[in-house]
């Protein structure tokens, strides 16, 4: 089922009344925005348990895991926090629906067209947790569905606590679990260096589970329908369905919610063009290699990888992570280093430049791309990129030089043929059109974290 | 009990004291930060270690316990 961005488009299989929910796919899109009186209508009030460890335990069962990018599961931090002491009797859950990642929108559609079912999932962990206080941390203005979903439950009395909305700055690494807790904090939304969990120690010292939107909408179902409904998808080790952002030749990007274990082939096409499935070439410029995970992901080279499928299991042996469900087919017509270069450089714009290996190399990183991106590279720079990302792994104290590495150096694999060519004065690119979204405009100052 | 250096990235500015202390341990980078051993301090090197923490100016090195 896919969702386009700006237009919902119906889905087949509409969902039946609570008690019967099917198995089957759309769990969380549905065909056109729903206001709380749909909602209700479709899934019945919140489903408080009137205690915690029902929950836990059901989620426990279900398998979910974080759907922002590091597939935790989830009852862990639940637990975590349940079980830790309120500090000054505060304790704290947000819904983090930063998604600061530019080419991801799932939780911007979701939260557009299905407001409600991350508020049931946010009420619910936070009587899990036993929290005094909710956040909704976002990338942009609350739209309006959520404003209203959140003015309809008010009137209604539906939520046990307010929700507090804060705006993230518009900065790569702004929904970054600990820049999030120091943006709720009222500072600037830069990571920290292994700080205590914030299970122990997050909001104001407080005790904070953070939960990506789509997880806690996941959530929301799981506690209406219980785990054996959400396995009913999905593989046995990673159960359920994941909301991703899809971009393919000649097509709007998509948010498509997919069975975890789904071909990529059929969420991508299959890289000849024409989506018949047989590999053939045949219909028109097709795709020359795939990017998983989004810019701190890992780029597939095709047509080796085009058996794969959307799990973690299968993604592990080209040594990629689903991550937050951004998928890309790249375009033969499109050449790969030019947009590795584009979104190099903007990774190393997005540096937070607290980290002396990551403010120093990422930069030199993205100048040698470019440098590949062009003709006639000198020789020495495959060996200096060797070794300035060798430099920056494992030294940032968040993970933005490890995710920028990862993007780099599988990049460097996939596009060698293109190296080659470009080192004898040629590309094979016949668009010169930008395909990988990017911010429009680079961040410029200081004030751009707050 | 064994310890190990540990770099906070964010407070190191590069001084480049720690490897002038204890160079057994610690390289510098070609942009001046260290680049810390990870495995456990041997005994041996106990003292020199202690005196590298101590001796970093932003208060960027720690020693942890494993």
């Amino acid at each position: 089922m896919t969702t386009a961005l700006n237009m919902p488009v119906p889905h087949e299989s509409a969902p039946g009344g609570a008690a019967r929910q099917a198995a089957g796919l759309p769990r969380l899109l549905p065909a056109a925005p729903e206001d709380l009186g749909a909602h209700l209508a479709r899934y019945g009030p919140t489903p408080y348990r009137g205690q915690p460890d029902a929950l836990v335990a059901d989620v426990e069962a279900s398998g979910l895991t974080g759907r922002g990018g590091a597939a935790f599961p989830v009852h862990r931090k639940l637990a975590a926090v349940a079980r830790a002491g309120a500090r000054q009797g505060r304790k704290v859950v947000v819904a983090n629906g930063a998604e600061s990642e530019p080419a991801s929108r799932k939780d911007e559609c979701l939260l557009r067209v299905a407001p409600n079912l991350v508020l049931d999932g946010l009420q619910l962990v936070a009587e899990t947790v036993g929290a005094t206080e909710a956040h909704l941390y976002l990338h942009r203005e609350p739209g309006p569905e959520i404003l209203r979903a959140l003015a309809e439950r008010a009137a209604r009395g539906l939520d046990r606590l307010a929700v507090t909305i804060t705006q993230a700055p518009p900065r790569f690494l702004a929904g970054q679990e600990t820049a999030v807790v120091n943006r709720l904090g009222g500072g600037p939304a830069l990571p920290a260096f292994q700080p205590p969990r914030i299970s122990e120690r997050g909001l104001g010292g407080a005790p904070t589970l953070m939960q990506n939107a789509e997880t806690l909408a996941h959530l929301a179902l799981i506690a209406r329908y219980g785990p054996r409904w959400f396995r009913a998808a999905g593989t046995a080790t990673e159960p359920g369905s994941m909301l991703t952002t899809i971009y393919r030749p000649h097509a709007r990007p998509q948010v498509a919610e997919a069975e975890i274990g789904t071909p990529l082939c059929t969420l991508l096409g299959d890289g000849d063009g024409d989506d018949d499935g047989d590999g053939d070439g045949a219909g028109g410029p097709g795709a020359h290699a795939w990017l998983v995970g989004g810019y701190h992901g890992t780029w597939l080279p095709l047509p080796d990888a085009a058996g794969i499928t959307l799990d973690n299991a299968s993604l592990r042996r080209f040594g990629a992570a689903a991550g937050a469900g951004v998928l890309a087919a790249l375009p033969s017509d499109r050449c790969g280093l030019a947009e590795v270069a584009r979104v190099a450089g903007y990774l190393a714009a997005e540096s937070a430049g607290q980290c002396g290996p990551c403010l120093n190399g990422l930069p030199r990183i993205a100048a040698g791309l470019a440098e590949l991106a062009g003709r006639g590279h000198r020789r020495q720079i495959r060996t200096d990129l060797e070794r300035w990302s060798g430099l920056v792994e494992g030294r940032g104290a968040c993970h933005h030089p490890d995710g920028t590495v990862r993007f780099v150096r599988s990049a460097l694999t996939v596009f060698e043929p293109e190296i080659q060519r470009h080192a004898r004065g040629q590309c094979s690119a016949t668009d010169r059109a930008p395909f990988l979204p990017l911010p429009q405009g680079m961040p410029t100052s200081e004030e751009d974290w707050t | 009990m064994a310890e190990t250096l540990r770099v906070n990235p964010i407070t190191c500015a590069g001084h480049g004291v720690c490897a002038e202390l204890l160079p057994e341990l610690v390289t510098l980078d070609e942009w001046g930060y260290p680049i810390v051993d990870p495995g456990p301090v041997p005994p041996a090197l106990d003292r020199g270690a202690r005196r590298a923490v101590t001796g970093c100016p932003a208060l960027a090195l720690k020693l942890m316990r494993n």
